[in-house]
């Protein structure tokens, strides 16, 4: 039936590939059928989707089955950070002008949104940024949208500009000249919804962006878009040249595979989220967020939330044993301490080391406070320095205090604690199996 | 065939006379409106039979394809290759042309025998005004598609009258009020962000005391996951119901021609609340193929009512089963 959760269509795949420890192409098939399926329930694509599931299985080809992962839930985990990492891996801020007008146009489909959104964006600029928006009312043609979007402006106090049922490129232009002539600092433009085949319209549209060479024109694609999203993004961006996608309706229960469609075939960065039908009702695009929806919601997240633990535990017993080899660095140093933030609990580092103390509550928060000042001056290190701080010398202490936005004391405070833990790694190789071993965060 | 041939005269009502002009002009709207989401996928079928010379694994797949491109979902697309496959096999054809063919029978069979058949147009209650119900979504062309629907039946010679039961969404009623002035046709409003039940009952009053025929009430557009609203819609139900007897007398899902596999949810969530005797396909004009409306009657039994096929009064057409799949798979050259 459709609509199966991604983790029922799993459990019986799972049964079949107990007990094998490597990911082939053979033992991949059967799950990459079914994650294909639910990216199509997902309204992903059809080609996108034949060319991503190649993608995942060439990087899932040979990965290690840990013992308590099984081989579906890491192919879940490696689609999720997949789906995750190509909706995400973009600058996502709209970019303002600095100290001049900013204008943006807002283009898709008839009834994806445009004037909803277009008060979402003013009302977020106007309360949170303290901008100065203006609103220009371009869609001349459905009965009543001039009257909408003037109610929407007063409702969150943005300025609204109409010429009636001029021509639209007429009123874009006069809106700027007034919007800069006034000091705004952003122009939104509300079009016409149109099809992407209607060429008259989509002239008016290309006119509209030759005129006002606006800073952004983003497309408003609705979550529950089908198949055709695609080719809809294509024809706008290919006519306009977009900077951005909204998905509008994500407060509905579509799984919104149209993101990743449009991300995987146009590089279109996804600004923002409609999540639902008040003016506060509008959110940045979290990509993880939507990788778990296009996957089919909360049971994956549960189940990817639990390899990604286990496979953490596994790179953190592979540090520990790197560590207590003696070869400690600074790097593996900030791992463990995000490691212990993360796990709280020490599990994977405790069953290690032998004596190991709980935290408590307090020194949790000592630690997390400690880890923000540790990170940014590990970070403001180079790659060589953070293996081999035994080379820092004053002047690169500067820097890196320059760097971090911290002091001299507490670049050495870092050596320090570094160098206290790594000898305190080698003594706990002697003491290994022996009871009664410390060792202090 | 025997089947077949029996649903299709059933559902396609094909007369041999002469089509009036106005027939004739809705036609053409028919054909202009869906032209060109058939042009590429007439094309493409017709290239992929003339590929081969013979089906074989690759050629199912690409039908397949075809299907789930079209949104008519995986699980139905599935289901009617497996079906095909073995009806082929069974029958021994090997023919692209013909198994192209039995890929439509198959789906109008399946269609027809998925929920009882219908007429298109409105049942007109005996002896009282007649209730059209309006439900969807945001932004699927609610009010667009009541303006149509009530031009059609005004050509008819009924009574039409409006009731502008979205009083959420800003500028909804003063959109609904334009096309009752352009149609010419009495509205009953009421205030911005007031309780639509009453507006609802107030158009009640007005359809009963004033002799109107049909009365098509408009409601403001809802995700279907939102309980509160989905409360208010039965309650419009449930008052129209109280008012007048049979009320709603059709309650008619309006879907967006480019929704994905989520309008199923949506009819089955829709269904819950009012008692969906249709569904009106809209912006089936521009690319986008609508496939969903199959899952949907294959899965909830609604069947597709009307078609929109764009902006002005005129454009909304009879759903036709045949033309719709001819449309679909094969394209005009060789719907004969």
């Amino acid at each position: 039936m459709a609509f199966e959760s991604l983790s029922d269509r799993f459990s019986n795949i799972f049964k079949k590939l107990r007990g094998q420890s490597h990911l082939s192409e053979k033992n991949m098939d059967d799950m990459l059928k079914e994650i294909r399926v639910a990216l199509l329930e997902a309204d992903v694509n059809f080609k996108v989707v034949k060319a991503f599931t190649n993608d995942v299985k060439e990087k899932s080809i040979g990965l290690d089955v840990y013992n308590k992962v099984n081989p579906s839930q890491m192919i879940v985990k490696v689609v999720h950070d997949e789906i995750e990492e190509l909706l995400g891996a973009d600058q996502t801020e709209i970019s303002f002008t600095k100290g001049g007008l900013t204008t943006i146009l807002l283009v898709g489909l008839q009834g994806t949104g445009k004037t909803t959104t277009a008060g979402k964006l003013g009302h977020h600029w106007i309360s949170k940024e303290h901008k100065k928006v203006m609103v220009a009312a371009a869609d001349v043609y459905r009965p009543a949208a001039i009257e909408q979007l003037h109610t929407v402006a007063d409702q969150v106090g943005m300025t609204f500009f109409s010429l009636g049922k001029d021509d639209p490129v007429k009123i874009a232009k006069e809106a700027q000249k007034q919007a800069i002539k006034e000091g705004y600092d952003v122009l939104l433009i509300d079009t016409a919804g149109r099809l992407q085949i209607d060429e008259g319209l989509m002239e008016e549209l290309k006119n509209i962006n030759h005129e006002v060479h606006p800073n952004e024109v983003l497309l408003l694609v609705d979550a529950a878009a089908g198949q055709d999203s695609v080719n809809v993004a294509n024809a706008f961006n290919k006519d306009l040249r977009l900077t951005g996608v909204i998905m509008s309706k994500l407060d509905g229960d579509a799984r919104g595979g149209a993101a990743l469609s449009i991300k995987y075939l146009t590089g279109l960065p996804i600004k923002y989220a409609g999540i639902g039908e008040k003016m506060e009702d509008l959110e940045p695009f979290y990509p993880s967020r939507m990788a778990d929806r296009i996957l089919g919601m909360g049971d994956v997240v549960t189940l990817v939330e639990k390899a990604k633990d286990i496979m953490d535990e596994k790179e953190a017993e592979k540090t520990a044993k790197r560590m207590m080899e003696g070869d400690y660095t600074l790097e593996d140093m900030l791992k463990q301490m995000k490691q212990v933030r993360r796990i709280g609990s020490l599990s994977a580092i405790a069953k290690m080391i032998p004596g190991m103390p709980k935290l408590t509550d307090e020194q949790k928060e000592k630690a997390e406070r400690e880890m923000v000042v540790f990170e940014a001056i590990i970070n403001s290190m180079t790659p060589y320095e953070r293996r081999h701080p035994e080379i820092l010398r004053y002047s690169h202490k500067n820097r890196i205090a320059k760097g971090s936005g911290l002091t001299n004391a507490d670049v050495n405070r870092v050596i320090r604690r570094y160098e206290d833990s790594k000898k305190m790694m080698k003594q706990m190789k002697q003491y290994q199996g022996k009871p009664g071993g410390g060792f202090r965060f | 065939m025997g089947l077949f041939s029996f649903l299709k005269n059933k559902f396609s009502k094909k007369e041999e006379t002469k089509p009036s002009e106005q027939e004739e002009k809705s036609l053409k709207t028919y054909e202009k409106g869906m032209q060109k989401s058939r042009k590429n996928f007439a094309s493409r079928l017709d290239s992929l039979s003339k590929r081969y010379a013979k089906v074989n694994e690759e050629y199912f797949e690409e039908l397949e394809q075809i299907l789930i491109e079209s949104d008519v979902g995986v699980d139905l697309s599935l289901r009617l290759i497996e079906k095909l496959l073995d009806d082929a096999q069974k029958e021994g054809i090997s023919d692209p042309k013909k198994i192209n063919e039995l890929l439509i029978d198959n789906m109008f069979v399946d269609y027809a025998t998925s929920g009882d058949s219908i007429e298109n147009e409105i049942r007109f209650a005996e002896d009282s005004v007649t209730v059209l119900l309006v439900v969807g979504v945001n932004g699927v062309g609610k009010t667009t598609s009541i303006a149509k629907l009530a031009r059609r039946y005004q050509q008819k010679g009924k009574k039409v009258m409006l009731v502008a039961g979205d009083t959420f969404r800003a500028g909804a009623t003063a959109q609904l009020s334009i096309w009752a002035e352009r149609l010419g046709c009495p509205i009953v409003t009421g205030k911005e962000n007031g309780d639509p039940a009453s507006v609802v009952y107030d158009g009640c009053q007005f359809a009963k005391n004033n002799h109107i025929d049909l009365m098509i009430v408009d409601t403001a557009g809802r995700q279907q996951t939102k309980q509160n609203l989905m409360q208010e819609l039965a309650k419009i139900n449930r008052v129209l119901g109280r008012e007048i007897p049979g009320a709603p007398h059709e309650s008619f899902l309006i879907i967006d021609g480019t929704t994905g596999q989520n309008g199923v949810l949506q009819a089955k969530a829709f269904k819950e609340v009012t008692d969906l005797t249709g569904i009106v396909i809209t912006k089936m004009d521009g690319t986008s193929k609508g496939g969903i409306i199959l899952s949907i009657r294959d899965e909830l039994g609604v069947p597709v009512r009307f078609i929109g096929l764009g902006e002005t009064m005129d454009d909304l057409q009879e759903f036709d089963l045949d033309k719709y799949l001819y449309g679909l798979l094969l394209g005009d050259e060789e719907h004969e």
